[in-house]
């Protein structure tokens, strides 16, 4: 039986590893950080009916979950110390979980009460998982469950930690895993190597407190946002390509449409990659204070930008010109960055309601509610048809 | 049989999803280590990922022993760094994976043995307890001064519950004295305080600061200027090297003119030491003109942009490894006996009751802690505290006292 199963395994691992999976969703807000989903494949009517499962998690966590193939990986941590991490997979189909790697965590686990040691959203690059953890611990399995490799960041670098929790996601970049720990203190980005977990650079890092998460804006170049605006580096060295040098903020992170990387910063301001060279200096496309992400990050869809403020109001803007279109108060408030089709919008409020929105050209609406019942602070994975999301004690299927 | 060949197929996926590695490749694998080599192998890995492509490699085996494995796996954690325990402890739950009737009697026989490390046996008093949670009810009875901090706030837990079912039956005298064990052996600061709060409604108060070890006996100097936070990394007088069991006594130059040192001794249960409270503002920095209000979000009290230092001495009876535990939103820094421990500019990120543990080595008799902290130039509500905690305690939370307290 034992042989049976990892013989599955390895078929997994090896259809994984060539194959890929268009469809999966492997990092925080999906590829790109764009939060994009293919059109026609979510359900814009919800009822009851559409949550297919639910499952108990062993453990908190607010990190978004991850679909690759027809697993579900998700993030905890435990004990009275919260200091029992966990990297739980689930069958997609069933919600059953399949199984679940633990370790102690080497770093601090003071956090906020409102986050969670297991704030970070994983990784993957359809072969290996990676985890990230507010202590600072990063722990590599294969799909299998397989440990390939554990880091403990603040163990190495002791003044890595953040009081109030560490919330940034890591992002798989080649084979890099860009893993950022910014905080007031001893403030890095840091590239592993995939393989084996060694340090391929460090890079200092302005000194604050920063949640933002990186994204790839081309292949082997990712933006690194702050406080102080946006660093786009070369993954395979740590290497600086451009900056941008204006700010931006410390909570929302910048997203990645056709081409164009918006940054929260003074609003929301668009810098429009050479295509020829994305390594070379942005040209600023807009800038417009009036669409100002809260807590939640931004999105595209279709030819307009989204923004959830900090007052639960969805703003649309002209994806050209950054100009607000319209606005629709939604009922908040989110912690969690929404998913779009270009068509249609799913928001989900902390209270775990979540709100399809029909997304016009002058106007948006909500088409449709549906009430988890249950605190929902991450931001969703879309695959197969679902969403999936995760309280600090459940994981939910919804959809198809 | 089983063991070897999942341990070699599991060994073969590894080899087969190498980045880079285009077409799987039908190698010989090379012969698997032993268990106790693949232990040592994982017990080799250290920080920067040192050791981690050994490891990968290695751990099949581990993980693939079998739950008879279980005792020997648990024990490889005695003594191993955290990152090696890590990659043992993941190991576990693939042991137990395959849902075999795990060795209860030598999972009993490990977690009775304090001479292991605590967490391993934590982990198996929790393999027992998902199997058999009556027998597991049973051997949390004797944990209640057990090494392990978790066994020990199961056990204290149990022991408040059945006070409290005393105190349901109107056995007051019966409650009370469960509690009192109970509050003497909690180590768990969350714990200790619902004990505490307990006692006192009974008319019952205890000594939290004394339970705890805080240092109560402090001499504060300051404030001397921190310009843009730049007071962090300046050394001001009280670390200026000289005697470190010998502060000056001086008057020496603070931010607003000369300052000496002054006694200051918390009455607080948790130690607190709040600096405002020792330099109040001067009026005219903090307090509004007449007839104006501070401006929306802004402090209304407590300097900024300060640094203070507080220097306490403990006379410890005998050369001790403790820890010294500090919570407080400021930066700061901590000297023992003038040797530089540790220090974190971090400012208004939150505190908690040992928030920050510092592992040192006292000596016999007079020794000297020095803390430095530091307020930034922050105007919101939140950001007006200047104060901070520190107490002496074993690895388990057990206070160390000074001699004589």
């Amino acid at each position: 039986m034992t042989v049976l199963r990892t013989i599955g395994g390895i078929v997994l691992a090896l259809v994984a590893a060539r194959a890929g999976h268009a469809a999966d969703w492997l990092s925080f807000r999906g590829a790109g950080g764009a939060s994009l989903v293919t059109a026609g494949t979510l359900p814009t009517e919800l009822s009851a009916d559409t949550v297919r499962w639910s499952t108990p998690l062993p453990g908190r966590g607010l990190s978004g979950p991850l679909v690759v193939g027809s697993r579900v990986f998700v993030s905890t941590s435990d004990g009275p110390e919260q200091d029992r991490l966990h990297l739980v997979c689930l069958d997609a189909a069933s919600g059953k979980i399949l199984w679940d790697r633990q370790v102690w965590a080497t770093g601090r686990t003071m956090c906020h009460s409102k986050t969670s040691v297991a704030a970070p959203t994983p990784a993957s690059d359809g072969r290996q998982v990676y985890a990230v953890f507010s202590s600072n611990d990063v722990v590599c399995t294969d799909l299998e469950g397989n440990l390939r490799w554990v880091r403990g960041i603040t163990y190495d670098y002791p003044n890595v930690s953040n009081s109030l929790g560490m919330a940034s996601s890591p992002l798989v970049a080649g084979d890099v895993l860009v893993v950022p720990v910014e905080n007031d203190s001893e403030s890095y980005t840091i590239g592993l190597d995939v393989t084996t977990g060694v340090n391929r650079w460090r890079l200092d890092r302005p000194k604050g407190a920063n949640w933002t998460s990186p994204v790839v804006v081309a292949d082997g170049l990712a933006a690194l946002q702050s406080k102080t605006g946006v660093d786009c580096i070369r993954t395979a060295d740590g290497t600086t390509a451009w900056r941008y040098t204006d700010g931006a903020d410390t909570v929302a992170s910048s997203w990645l449409a056709d081409g164009v990387l918006y940054v929260p910063s003074n609003g929301v301001t668009a810098l429009a990659l050479d295509p020829a060279d994305p390594a070379r200096e942005p040209r600023q496309l807009w800038r417009n204070n009036q669409l100002a992400p809260g807590t939640a990050s931004g999105l595209v869809a279709g030819d307009a930008v989204l923004c959830i403020n900090r007052g639960d109001v969805l703003t649309a803007g002209e994806k050209a010109t950054g100009k607000r279109k319209w606005q629709l108060r939604l009922q908040g408030p989110f912690s969690t960055t929404p998913v779009t089709d270009g068509v249609h919008l799913w928001a989900v409020n902390e209270a775990g309601l979540v709100q399809v929105v029909s997304l016009g050209e002058t106007e948006g609406k909500v088409i449709s509610t549906l009430d988890l019942g249950d605190e929902i602070l991450c931001s969703p994975a879309v695959a197969g048809g679902s969403l999936f999301v995760r309280s600090n004690t459940r994981l939910y299927r919804v959809g198809k | 049989m089983t063991r070897s060949v999942k341990a070699l197929v599991v060994t073969f996926v590894g080899l087969t999803t190498l980045p880079g590695l285009a077409q799987p490749v039908a190698q010989p694998a090379a012969a698997p280590p032993s268990f106790e080599a693949a232990v040592a192998m994982l017990r080799q890995v250290t920080g920067e990922g040192q050791g981690n492509a050994a490891a990968t490699a290695a751990w099949p085996v581990v993980a693939g022993a079998g739950v008879d494995s279980l005792p020997r796996l648990l024990a490889a954690m005695d003594g191993a760094g955290p990152l090696a325990v890590n990659w043992l402890r993941a190991a576990v739950d693939a042991v137990c994976d395959d849902g075999e009737p795990l060795p209860l009697a030598g999972l009993e026989a490990f977690l009775a043995d304090t001479r292991h490390d605590p967490r391993p046996r934590r982990l198996a008093y929790d393999l027992l307890r998902g199997v058999d949670p009556d027998r597991a009810a049973v051997l949390l009875d004797g944990m209640l001064e057990d090494p392990s901090v978790e066994l020990r706030r199961d056990a204290v837990a149990a022991l408040v519950a059945r006070a409290e079912a005393a105190a349901g039956a109107g056995r007051a005298e019966e409650a009370l004295a469960g509690l009192q064990r109970a509050f003497a052996a909690a180590r768990d600061v969350g714990q200790v305080q619902a004990i505490a709060k307990s006692l006192e409604k009974a008319g019952m108060p205890v000594d939290l600061a004394r339970h705890f070890g805080f240092v109560l006996e402090w001499r504060v100097i300051g404030p001397f200027d921190n310009p843009g936070g730049k007071g962090y990394a300046t050394a001001y007088p009280p670390e200026q090297g000289g005697d470190p069991k010998a502060p000056p006594a001086v008057p020496v130059a603070g931010k607003f003119g000369p300052v000496e040192w002054r006694p200051v001794t918390s009455s607080d249960p948790l130690g607190l030491v709040d600096i405002n409270g020792v330099y109040p503002p001067p009026a005219a920095a903090a307090v509004p003109a007449a007839g104006t209000t501070p401006s929306a979000g802004e402090s209304k009290e407590g300097l900024k942009e300060v640094v203070a230092y507080a220097v306490a001495e403990f006379d410890a009876p005998q050369a001790a490894d403790v820890e010294l535990r500090l919570g407080t939103k400021n930066a700061w820094k901590v000297w023992l006996n003038g040797s530089y421990v540790f220090g974190r500019d971090e400012y208004h990120r939150g505190m908690e009751v040992d928030q920050y543990r510092l592992a040192v080595r006292l000596v016999p008799g007079r020794n000297v802690i020095l803390v430095k902290l530091c307020q930034d130039d922050q105007r919101k509500p939140w950001t007006t505290e200047w104060e901070f905690q520190l107490r002496v305690c074993d690895r388990i939370g057990t206070a160390v006292l000074a001699t004589g307290r």
